[in-house]
């Protein structure tokens, strides 16, 4: 199993505008080394912006996030797997192809590819390209990259889309096994995850206790 | 570092070899752009033999644009470009590695393909080395240029046309250069190293340059 330094997500006083138009604000967060922070909240209240602005594609309007006892060369996004709405997978590649990809790219160990596939009940579709894959499938796929290379934080934007039961458990055993060797996980759901021992933020009630001064 | 900036140029040409259909139709679009000139110009073959390389260099120009508009929007669509941004390698090697790809992929068969065509036009016999020379030197400018247009126009529906209208403007200086240093060898008078040192200095260019501009363009759409 993989383990992290001692690590923490520190997010200070931070806001997001997309344009305009102010997303959140005032946002502070501190999460540590083996917790898992659970985003919820209504539509449009700003999950995903939260998340993408952690993993670092918007740029904060105000306040920062650092993650303190992480590697200091590199950014926060850098030190981040991001689980969009995209699965990330090119489908004219191979299952194992894609696997190799994320490896090679995100600096993991490609001789691995194989039994992550296995691990992720892919093992007898590696030769079958991407593109033919089922909607759970795909996303299980685009899930792989979380342990093709070992990264301290995920953020994970409704992880569970089309996941079937058995999926959905073993995500929850992926996640189960990153917080206990000391990692982070910050997921945007609707539907419960049963994930254990998982705090949880609702930023519908936090818009709504601090209303937003134009 | 190297690694991953390999890793993405082998997957670039992985897929671009798989899917085939960009180059085919860069291949095809070049061969009828040649092909259908004699007929509007009439079989007038000293006519044709001295426009040939300029005729060559503007068609390799047009082809090269139409899988431009494709070099990030398919790894844009399908959430690709999200993970290579959260990669150890800065959005500017990226746009480097993505432009040598389709350079690659691309534009060095398009070159490959230019003295079949000037077959078709009655090239002068001398022209053939210096053509080729200048296209080697040039097409890598063609590519890096292009990336910044395919890194503007991403996400925009119909962006496909607005590459060649942001990008073609900056072709000029790499046509005039090329095609001068042609004719310096053909016709005369004047050197074909001048204007090849400056078509060399271009593509230099905008292997530096480029890359910063894509990688801002490619920043403010994943934001």
């Amino acid at each position: 199993m993989i383990t992290h330094p001692a690590i923490r997500l520190i997010v200070n006083d931070l806001s997001a505008a997309r344009g305009a138009r102010r997303i959140f604000r005032g946002l502070s967060l501190d999460v540590g080394a083996g917790e898992a922070l659970t985003l919820t909240g209504p539509n449009g209240v700003g999950k995903t912006t939260l998340l993408r602005t952690l993993a670092g594609f918007i740029p904060a309007a105000e306040g920062s996030v650092a993650l303190s006892g992480g590697d200091a060369e590199k950014s926060v996004g850098e030190q981040a797997h991001y689980i969009g709405h995209l699965n990330g997978i090119k489908p004219s590649l191979s299952v194992l192809e894609n696997l190799e990809f994320f490896a090679e790219f995100l600096g993991g160990a490609p001789d691995a590819a194989l039994a992550v596939a296995d691990r992720l009940g892919l093992g007898a579709l590696e030769d079958v390209p991407a593109a033919y894959l089922s909607a759970g499938q795909k996303r299980r796929l685009g899930l792989a990259r979380l342990i093709c290379a070992a990264r301290p934080l995920w953020l994970l934007d409704e992880p569970a889309v089309s996941l079937d039961a058995a999926s959905q458990a073993l995500l929850g055993g992926m996640v189960a096994e990153h917080l206990a060797g000391g990692g982070i996980v910050i997921a945007a759901t609707h539907t419960p995850l049963g994930w254990v021992e998982s705090r949880s933020l609702d930023l519908g009630q936090m818009a709504d206790a601090a209303p937003a001064a134009a | 570092m190297m690694g991953p900036f390999l890793a993405l140029i082998r997957r670039d040409l992985r897929i671009a070899h798989r899917q085939g259909g960009a180059l085919a139709t860069a291949l095809g679009f070049y061969l009828v752009i040649v092909a259908t000139l004699p007929l509007g110009l009439g079989p007038d073959l000293n006519l044709l033999s001295r426009i040939a390389p300029g005729v060559l260099w503007v068609a390799l120009l047009l082809s090269s644009l139409l899988a431009a508009d494709r070099m990030f929007n398919d790894d844009y669509e399908d959430g690709s470009l999200e993970v290579i941004a959260l990669g150890p390698l800065p959005l500017e090697l990226v746009a480097f590695g993505k432009a040598i790809a389709h350079w690659l992929s691309v534009g060095l068969p398009l070159v490959l393909l230019a003295p079949l065509l000037a077959l078709l036009l009655n090239m002068d016999g001398r022209a053939y080395v210096p053509l080729m020379l200048t296209l080697l030197a040039g097409t890598p400018a063609v590519s890096f240029l292009a990336g910044i247009g395919a890194a503007l126009t991403l996400g925009m529906r119909k962006g496909g046309l607005l590459v060649p209208l942001l990008i073609l403007p900056l072709y000029v200086p790499i046509l005039i250069f090329g095609v001068s240093a042609i004719d310096a060898v053909v016709t005369g008078p004047g050197s074909f190293t001048a204007p090849f040192s400056i078509l060399c200095a271009l593509t230099l260019a905008s292997a530096v340059l480029t890359p910063l501009a894509t990688a801002a363009a490619l920043r403010l759409n994943l934001s």
